[in-house]
């Protein structure tokens, strides 16, 4: 097994465990958390295949579209935890009641 | 690709309401509106004389800082991309008249909220970048752009249901990117390009491919609140200020629906078997009649409205069967393609058009009467007859009858529906303007009903109402140059295309 794969297998099963984590916990940090865990495995995605093609140097593309995604990603994180927070300080209520 | 004609309007579409919306940070309150104002007419102009070029010119593109692709970005402008543009523009102008007004009569009740009129620029930018994008990571950008100044202004009022509701809706909006994201990773990787055209060249069916199709799907449908991914959608879209659930219900789900629409056309095509349409179209089915129902049971006019969104947009997704031929029929015999594209062409403009229009008049009403409950809309005609006729024409456009727009998009589904042999799709169709016609009817039967009491109805400014009806009106109107704008979009190489599918059997890659 080659080291890309290794990366890439792991960037699915962070994928797996991020989307599962948003649809089954109710606790808004928690349902935060599992979308950047997604967010980890897309990234590492792109960068395993970079590393791919047995180049002499590594693809810049992925990285280029990884530092936008996570540029993008952190804004939504930080987006979705001053939401939270302030729902949190409004209610005092830290996870989604009723259905989903 | 780079041989089309080379226009700047592409870039100043993006470009223009970007700069506006920085512009009118550095404002407040009066300045922030005026600026912001200025913004969307100017906005709303290019945008027109954009699309009178592409009618004149064709498809044109903007190579920007001229970096070719694959290093740079193009933007590509098609006839179809122009006619969403179009009417975001001609649905954005009149909801930025609407809010200009609607928001300082607002906020002797509400207090003041500031923001909405960068956030909205944004947005606008976003719509327009998506719309023009050609590569799948561009749409990415995009797709975020918009869906993060959609929850922004859908929390705008920063009461907890909002903020509730906008929290959910970013959690949606963020999974749904992420899922798109890694498909274009799996792309990516077994292609090593982003390009749409270049992509439906080189992509090849397979197991990688099935797989981004699926995520990309899911990540979308989740965007678009297609069934079973809805629930994030009512709650939003009702507690959010009426300009805001016009924008987001008209203009801002058909963003998500126009990818998935691109990217199963143009890039997926190799890959999309007849069961995958099939299901995507079940999908469809089940939120046109579930959205209709929950519609149906409401007791509060924005969570109506709201529901009804979520029933429309699975028009929208039954489409997609029709256009996905079986094993074995080829586009050149398959005679109801321009009957389906030319329908979901027309349920997008009409649901735009009347949904805007829908909200604002909920807007209206709640400015009138301080919440929504449809038990107090009883003699609506008496007091607020303009409110109550755009409530009338836009519920008529939105059940399907003659002559709206929403009867030529339902009219031209059944019609694919036959011509294609795929029957039972048409009781799907049937009973959701059935219900549709019941939650309409029964609010119209309340607005007429006589009054017991004293009405309880404050003035409004009449403007508010003027624009509402407008709206509903031109979800009318959209159905006079049929003939030109299908003739137009037929130039659009997309338009009027059918998946003549390769793949035996097997769902391959679906929600």
């Amino acid at each position: 097994m080659e080291t890309y794969q290794i990366y890439s297998l792991t960037s699915a099963v962070l994928f797996v465990i991020g989307i599962g984590g948003v649809f089954i916990s109710r606790h808004f940090i928690k349902k935060i958390i599992a979308t950047i865990i997604m967010g980890g495995g897309v990234f590492l995605s792109f960068v395993s295949f970079a590393d791919r093609d047995a180049l002499a140097f590594a693809d810049p593309v992925p990285h280029a579209l990884v530092i936008t995604g996570i540029v993008v990603a952190v804004a939504s994180a930080a987006f979705a935890l001053a939401l939270a927070r302030r729902i949190y300080q409004l209610t005092e209520e830290e996870s989604f009641t009723n259905d989903k | 690709m780079t041989d089309l004609p080379i226009s700047p309007y592409p870039a100043l579409l993006v470009g223009l309401p970007i700069l506006m919306a920085t512009l009118s940070l550095f404002f407040r309150t009066r300045g922030e509106a005026i600026v912001g104002i200025i913004g969307s007419l100017l906005t709303a102009g290019l945008a027109l004389i954009a699309f009178v070029e592409v009618t004149k010119m064709g498809t044109v593109i903007h190579i920007l800082g001229g970096w070719e692709p694959p290093l740079g970005i193009l933007l590509r402008m098609d006839p179809l991309a122009s006619v969403f543009i179009g009417m975001t523009a001609v649905v954005g102008v009149f909801i930025s008249l609407y809010a200009w007004r609607y928001f300082p009569a607002q906020e002797a009740t509400n207090g003041r909220l500031p923001l909405f009129w960068p956030l909205w620029l944004f947005l606008w930018a976003g719509l327009n970048g998506l719309f023009l994008s050609n590569d799948l990571f561009n749409l990415f950008v995009t797709l975020e752009v918009i869906g993060i100044s959609a929850v922004a202004l859908a929390v705008l009022s920063g009461k907890s249901p909002a903020l509730s509701a906008g929290l959910r809706y970013l959690l949606a909006a963020i999974t749904g990117s992420m899922a798109y994201l890694f498909g274009v990773a799996l792309i990516y990787g077994s292609t090593g390009t982003l390009d749409l055209k270049l992509l439906s060249q080189v992509l090849e069916p397979g197991t990688t491919t099935s797989f981004a199709l699926l995520v990309i799907t899911l990540g979308l449908m989740i965007k678009m609140a297609g069934f079973p991914f809805h629930f994030w959608l009512p709650p939003a879209h009702s507690s959010a200020p009426a300009p805001v659930s016009a924008l987001l219900s008209a203009l801002v789900v058909k963003g998500a629906f126009y990818i998935l629409l691109r990217l199963w056309m143009e890039v997926f095509g190799v890959s999309l078997t007849y069961a995958a349409g099939q299901l995507i179209g079940l999908a469809g089915a089940i939120a046109v009649i579930w959205g209709s129902w929950q519609a149906f049971m409401q007791t509060r006019l924005k969570l109506i409205v709201a529901h009804s969104s979520v029933a429309q947009l699975g028009y929208l997704l039954m489409i997609f069967p029709l256009i996905i031929l079986a094993p074995g029929v080829t586009a050149d015999s398959a005679d109801w393609l321009s009957p389906v594209w030319t329908a979901g062409i027309y349920q997008v403009l009409a649901h735009a058009f009347a949904k805007a229009s829908f909200f604002l008049s909920a807007g209206i009403i709640i400015m009138a009467l301080g919440h929504d409950r449809i038990e107090s809309l009883r003699d609506l005609v008496g007091h607020m007859r303009i409110t109550a006729l755009a409530i009338g024409l836009a519920g008529v456009s939105l059940i399907g009858l003659p002559p709206s727009g929403g009867f030529m998009a339902k009219w031209m589904l059944l019609k694919g529906i036959f011509l294609s042999g795929q029957w039972w799709w048409a009781p799907v169709v049937l009973t959701g303007s059935l219900l549709s016609a019941g939650y309409i009817f029964m609010l119209l039967r309340l607005a007429f009903a006589p009054s017991r009491e004293k009405a309880p109805f404050r003035p409004v400014p009449k403007k508010l109402e003027v624009y509402a009806l407008l709206l509903a009106l031109g979800s009318f109107l959209i159905v006079l140059p049929a003939d030109s704008l299908v003739q137009f979009l037929e130039s659009s190489e997309i338009f009027g295309s059918g998946i003549e599918t390769i793949l035996e059997g097997g769902i391959n890659g679906n929600d």
